[in-house]
């Protein structure tokens, strides 16, 4: 730290928090010595090689298995039918999302696929090597059936419907009408519209998903190692589904190759391995290959969205209306669902401004294509692509600058606490701090003078912005009140050991994020320790309270909190026993640099490492009744606001080449408000994280599909991902607005960069284009989408 | 199936010999046969950088070389390379700057900076991303990893005087 005078929070010993520490995990995995799924083997391990269907829907009239079965190494080959005796079906539903309708799921197809990619049949084999020969044995007779592909042609009246018994092809549909929408733009002086169109991408965890069942008969428990985010919602499913008590399974989570939302889901041929492993009675491991990876792992977003906007000439918005369609493969994702997505998407549109006038549809549709489900930023990216495209229209329709109308219709920083049109509640944003942050981070002015001098000289550059709000720190409103037994509270187990030394249990997960380092941090402030001293364990559902895990961004605000009060707690235990010891004040006592001190004074009195010794070893010698307590468990979930809201504004500068159509990213400025920050570089490169996986499917990330329902491009080669030479620097900023629910005022940041990059990569590209008065609303922005804009091919 | 070939290297400074597929590549039998995990798979297709390990010095794919084809060779991994301390320096500067978050890149990205780095001079950060860029990381965003090789080169060009 940097002497300041006076001295500030961050000068007092053991204060962590708003400190960049370095994450206490890192040397392990620096020197290769992580453990991830895939690196784990255990004896009599069998490896499952799954057939998967080539078509897009066909009915599977036979499988061969003879051929496969005598090949060398092979354990057992196992068909869906047989399979479906030991794992039940499930139907991916949530009772709040009303109408929201699906059909039955297997493990593994049982009489028709339903995606290129689906399951078929398992392979298993003492290596996968010898799975993967064998399952090149495995005949399946199939009759293909017509694919529905398109989302459009789904909904028509003559579609192929894929599950006869739901009636069609529409698994959901939400409708919203608030304030006066249709006279807002009557009395428009200006209506911008467009259609947004987003192209279906994917995560591209680097480790492909991974899990090991450990089904062992003379216990009869199942042991489940996976690269998860959720490990108690797994071991609910899981022994839900395999007709076990929960206290028969347990999940545990090691290191985790890069989740980002992936990892999060139920996905039958992982739970196809565990089945296997209660049938086999051995340990089964699957580990997903990169072809499995695209056509199996969640996609995301594949919407289009028509967008309206009314605005006044004096630049007041006054209305937004959508009709957002997304397609989401043939089965809604289980248990969190496929229509989150759409909903968030009517949530969110138009969140930053004060108009209150708001029309939104969103339909969900059933096709033939890989699933699709919740990836980080979960409808973010296309509301805020959505939002911030209309407002950059509806300025250029009456003249004003970007800019300008944001700070004209950004919801005012002293209007809160307050609410939007789709009804959102919102604690405390910062939008207009932001805007001015941003813009002066960026030099805006400056920027526009270069942009119209180089413009002159032919070059195009341009200059996108984007606000947004994000969803973080989700209490029960998100899936427990639609009858999911997912956790939205956490909880944190802190306890000292006898040599003085610090062990801390959490439900929240670590995927690299940061997860145990903060809980270290935080539970190290609260007790007044060293942080080497404590030790985190997390990702195991024997050995950890019960809890939510990692998602929505609400590790840090949730679990971080559970952390701070049951270090807090921890330390009002030891005081307690030391003033016994000393026969003292409990309140005349503090503990510093993990000894106890007299308050005042700062006369040390005596080391943890003593209460420690004493408590253990000679509690003959503490006062009669008197029973040391050095374990504390604490939980906590937000209680007065569904969500924390947070807020930001990103902003993009770039180049476009109108000969090649190629795109040159300069510099990304992202200005972010996650209330208080634990960790200043953790909550910056989740920024930065975030920021490149949102210009991804910007520019480059696409899971292109042929009217077959073919994906053509599931290789790493096909499909392109941001590398090190396109990526600009990305500057960060804050806004420091602390929510209320908690001591620590932490809200979720894991989230806020992946949320608005597309828009205003999107918006600085038609920026740079506005010469040749073209829009395009349609991403990824690749040079052949460019060209064609442009006419030129 | 095919007969198994024998095969003698040095993996890490040991002699190892075994009998393999000739089928099977470099990246599984390090992580098969000697449990050297830290050499990860991301696409066994020779994009992601992931099982980057050096071969007679060499940076190579281990998902594109056949462990046959290392028979008499000198392979060294990050594990290898953590042991000899080569890689202290730098890897000091990816746990201050978090240029690691799930970590499953880093031993590729490790190996490939160090190869840069060996070179001598401090590269601009052009230079350095385009030397990455051979190497998926999804979760940083590349810019620490960037910092982290910059401040290395930076360090060692200050060392050397």
């Amino acid at each position: 730290m940097t002497a300041r005078n006076p001295l500030t929070e961050l000068d007092r010993p053991n204060s962590y928090i708003g400190r960049a520490v370095p994450r206490p995990n890192l040397t392990r995995l620096l020197r290769g010595r992580g453990q991830y799924v895939s690196d784990m083997t255990l004896p009599r391990m069998g490896h499952v090689v799954f057939v998967r269907s080539p078509y897009a829907h066909a009915r599977i009239l036979g499988i061969d298995t003879a051929e496969a079965e005598a090949m060398p190494g092979v354990i057992a080959v196992v068909t869906g039918k047989r399979l479906a005796e030991v794992c039940t079906p499930w139907v991916g539903v949530l009772s709040h999302l009303k109408g929201l309708k699906s059909a039955p799921q297997h493990a593994i197809a049982v009489d028709r696929a339903c995606w290129q990619g689906e399951a078929v049949c398992a392979v298993v084999a003492e290596t996968r090597a010898l799975a993967e020969d064998a399952a090149e044995r495995v005949f399946v007779n199939y009759e293909e059936l017509e694919p529905v592909t398109d989302m459009v042609a789904a909904l028509q009246p003559d579609a192929t419907v894929i599950h006869p018994e739901l009636g069609d092809n529409l698994a959901f549909e939400r409708n919203l009408d608030a304030g006066e929408v249709d006279k807002a733009f009557a009395e428009a002086d200006a209506v911008a519209e467009a259609e947004f169109v987003f192209g279906r991408h994917t995560g591209v965890t680097l480790e492909p998903r991974s899990i090991i069942g450990d089904w062992n008969p003379g216990e009869e428990r199942l042991t489940v190692h996976q690269g998860t985010q959720a490990p108690h919602m797994m071991q609910n499913i899981i022994a839900k589904h395999l007709d076990l008590e929960e206290a028969q399974v347990r999940v545990i989570c090691h290191d985790v190759g890069g989740s980002f939302g992936i990892k999060v889901h139920v996905y039958a041929d992982e739970m196809a391995t565990v089945a296997l492993s209660k049938l086999l009675r051995r340990p089964v491991k699957f580990v997903a290959d990169r072809i499995e990876s695209f056509t199996t792992d969640i996609h995301a977003r594949d919407h289009r969205c028509k967008g309206r906007i009314a605005v006044k000439a004096d630049g007041t918005i006054t209305a937004f209306a959508i009709d957002d369609m997304t397609a989401i493969g043939p089965y809604s994702m289980y248990p969190r669902t496929s229509a989150i997505e759409a909903n968030q998407v009517v949530n969110l549109v138009g969140g930053p401004y004060t108009n209150m006038n708001y029309r939104a549809r969103a339909r969900v549709v059933f096709q033939n294509k890989n699933v699709t489900c919740q990836y980080r930023a979960v409808g973010h990216p296309i509301a805020c692509s959505v939002t911030e495209g209309l407002v950059d229209l509806a300025a250029r329709a009456i003249g004003m600058d970007p800019a300008e109308i944001r700070r004209k219709n950004l919801i005012p920083d002293d209007a809160y606490p307050t609410a939007s049109a789709s009804g959102l509640k919102f604690e405390a944003l910062s939008h207009h701090a932001s805007l001015d942050k941003l813009l002066k981070m960026m030099n805006y002015d400056a920027l526009r003078a270069e942009q119209a001098e180089l413009r002159k000289k032919g070059i195009h550059r341009g200059i996108g912005i984007a606000s947004f709000i994000e969803v973080t720190n989700p209490s029960a409103a998100f899936y427990g009140v639609g009858g999911a037994r997912i956790s939205s509270q956490d909880g944190v187990a802190v306890r000292l050991d006898a040599t003085g030394r610090i062990i801390v249990q959490t439900s929240i997960t670590e995927q690299g994020q940061g997860s145990e380092a903060i809980t270290a941090q935080v539970t190290a402030h609260a007790l007044g320790v060293p942080m080497e001293r404590v030790r985190v364990i997390l990702g195991d559902t024997d050995n950890t309270p019960y809890g939510g895990g990692t998602w929505a961004s609400r590790a840090a605000g949730i679990g971080g909190e559970a952390a701070w009060q049951a270090g807090k707690a921890l330390k009002a235990n030891i005081l307690a026993v030391a003033a016994s010891i000393l026969q003292a004040d409990a309140a005349t006592l503090d503990v510093v640099n993990a000894i106890v001190v007299d308050k005042a004074t700062g006369t040390e009195r005596m080391p943890l490492e003593e209460v420690g010794r004493i408590a253990y070893f000679r509690p003959d010698t503490l006062p009669p009744g008197f029973q040391a307590e050095l374990m504390t468990v604490r939980h906590f979930v937000p209680r007065e606001y569904p969500f924390a809201f947070t807020n930001g504004i990103q902003a993009s500068w770039l180049e476009v080449d109108t000969d090649t159509g190629f795109v040159t990213l300069l510099k990304h400025w992202c200005l972010e408000d996650c209330g208080t920050i634990i960790n200043p570089q953790l909550v910056d490169e989740q920024i930065r994280g975030g920021v490149v996986q949102g210009i991804g499917p910007a520019l480059y990330e696409h899971c292109r599909y042929d009217e077959r329902g073919q994906l053509t491009n599931a290789s790493m080669a096909d499909y392109l991902v941001p590398m090190a030479a396109e990526m600009p620097d990305i500057e960060i900023g804050h806004v420091v607005s602390p929510t209320k629910e908690s001591e620590l005022g932490a809200k979720g940041a894991g989230e806020a960069g992946t949320a608005g990059a597309a828009a205003a990569v999107a918006n600085a590209v038609n920026d740079a284009l506005s010469p040749f008065d073209v829009t395009i609303t349609e991403i990824p922005l690749t040079p052949e989408v460019i060209l064609k804009a442009l006419g030129k091919v | 199936m095919t007969a198994t070939v024998s095969i003698t290297l040095t993996v890490n400074g040991e002699t190892v010999r075994a009998e393999v597929p000739p089928r099977m590549h470099l990246a599984d039998f390090l992580r098969e046969r000697l449990a050297l995990t830290g050499t990860h798979i991301g696409c066994e297709h020779g994009v992601c950088g992931a099982c980057t390990v050096r071969l007679d010095g060499e940076i190579v794919r281990g998902c594109l070389v056949l462990a046959v084809q290392a028979n008499g060779m000198s392979v060294e991994t990050v594990e290898g390379a953590s042991d000899s301390g080569e890689l202290q320096d730098l890897q000091d500067a990816f746990r201050e700057r978090n240029a690691l978050q799930c970590g499953y890149c880093t031993p590729g990205m490790l190996l490939t900076a160090q190869e840069l780095l060996a070179k001598g001079g401090v590269p601009d950060r052009e230079t350095i991303r385009e030397h990455m860029s051979g190497n998926y990381c999804r979760c940083t965003g590349y810019q620490a990893i960037v910092d982290a090789v910059e401040t290395t080169a930076r360090n060692r060009a200050a060392a050397r005087g």
